[in-house]
């Protein structure tokens, strides 16, 4: 006996309503995965319906018309689709409710967002603005074309001047000079940040304009090195990498 | 299919359209035309005027609340009916919940039976089919469909082998629809 043999015997029982257990358990599962199966099941359904055209009675009382009739009056109509299907049906509301849920996250998101964008555009502004300032600093110390005037008390030789600035946790030095005096030929100035502890640093090498005036910016210093003070000797235009004596200039930290 | 069952089926389609659209109207048509097979099934396998008249108020209300229930695509009105009285019937005499979705009773049937004049001729080939059958498989299968029994049932009511009864019920419903396909 074949599996379809085996289930046409229980489909008749099936469809009569008197199939249980595990045998209908197993000719449920069947139906799922078998076409041949539901048609056959559909037409011994239809049999059924021609064994109840055997039957013939009174018809049934008029009473049963009216009840049926205000029962139905009684109750709102719901939905044309069986309840089976009524999730279809529901399919778009679901849709937009998950899309407003969707929407709503989305502008909070888009809101967060926006206000990011607004703090970043603020500080990038802001940044800028710094950038341009230091900018506009550098350009004007390091202006060929600037006009460098010594201030001192009146009636003093002009003297070399120079100034450091220095951040010791940024290893940031600005370092100026001014009415410095012109340098033998082949030879520079060199700046050295002599540390706390241990051997003078090497802090740029410079040579002043025509003027005496000079400028070092940002030379490579290691980080955190605390300054006991800034020198200046005279070294070949290489630079040393440890100073010559004399220190020409020299000056401690306050 | 005669022009009076295209009729009838078109009918019918077109009213259980209404219903799906609340009209009560439709509703009445309906219970008109099917009322009496719904209420003769239900009373013959009750046997109870006032249940049967349950049954009958139960799956018009079933088909007023529910009309996508019935596919009107893959089967006729009042063979899907005949079988969901049928089966609350049978349900209410094992007195058991119906386990199964109207919208999962899909019947296919050959004969159109929307008309008075189609079911008259249904009735006659099918008591002529039931008539022919061997009395024992008659009984196997009026025991079956009427009184709600499983085979199990019959086999201890009857005596007889397990096997024979799921086989004369079987053969007992493919010569119904054998009489409409000879």
């Amino acid at each position: 006996m074949s599996e379809h043999e085996q289930f046409d015997e229980n489909l008749a029982l099936f469809a009569l309503g008197s199939l249980t257990g595990e045998e209908r358990t197993l000719l449920e599962k069947h139906l799922e995965g078998c076409a041949g199966c539901r048609r056959e099941l559909e037409q011994l359904r239809g049999d059924m319906a021609l064994m109840a055209m055997s039957v013939s009675g009174p018809k049934p009382p008029v009473r049963a018309r009216q009840r049926l009739l205000d029962a139905i009056a009684r109750e709102p109509h719901r939905t044309s689709l069986s309840t089976r299907r009524a999730w279809w049906a529901l399919a778009p509301w679901y849709a937009a409710a998950a899309l407003a849920l969707l929407a709503g996250w989305f502008w909070r998101q888009s809101d967060q967002l926006s206000q990011r964008v607004a703090r970043l555009e603020s500080q990038s502004a802001e940044q800028q603005a710094q950038v341009q300032q230091a900018r506009e600093v550098v350009a004007t110390l390091t202006a060929t074309d600037a006009l460098v005037v010594p201030v001192t008390a009146p009636n003093t030789p002009p003297q070399p001047q120079g100034k450091a600035i220095y951040v010791r946790n940024k290893a940031r030095l600005i370092f100026v000079a001014s009415n410095m005096p012109a340098l033998p030929p082949q030879k520079a100035y060199e700046l050295w940040l002599i540390p706390v502890q241990g051997a003078p640093i090497p802090a740029g090498v410079f040579k002043p304009d025509a003027r005496g005036s000079a400028i070092v910016i940002h030379p490579p210093l290691p980080a955190g090195v605390e300054a006991k003070a800034f020198a200046i000797t005279v070294e070949p235009e290489a630079g040393s990498s440890s100073p010559t004596m004399p220190i020409v200039m020299m000056g401690a930290g306050e | 299919m005669s022009s009076a069952e295209l009729i009838g089926g078109t009918a019918d389609n077109s009213l259980v359209s209404a219903v799906r659209s609340g009209d009560e109207n439709a509703m009445a048509m309906l219970y008109d035309r099917y009322s009496s097979i719904v209420y003769s099934v239900a009373l013959r396998v009750l046997g109870d005027t006032g249940a049967a008249e349950d049954v009958l108020q139960e799956v018009f209300m079933q088909l007023w609340r529910n009309p996508g229930g019935f596919d009107s695509s893959r089967g006729n009105l009042a063979a899907w009916l005949a079988v969901i009285s049928r089966n609350r019937a049978i349900d209410a005499v094992r007195k058991r919940r119906p386990d199964t979705d109207i919208a999962d009773v899909i019947v296919s049937v050959e004969p159109d039976l929307a008309g008075d004049a189609e079911r008259a001729r249904a009735m006659e080939k099918v008591r002529g089919a039931l008539g022919a059958m061997p009395s024992a498989q008659r009984s196997a299968l009026e025991m079956a469909y009427f009184e709600g029994l499983t085979h199990t049932e019959i086999a201890a009511k009857t005596g007889e082998p397990l096997g024979t009864i799921k086989t004369r019920i079987r053969a007992g419903l493919l010569a119904l629809r054998k009489a409409f396909n000879p």
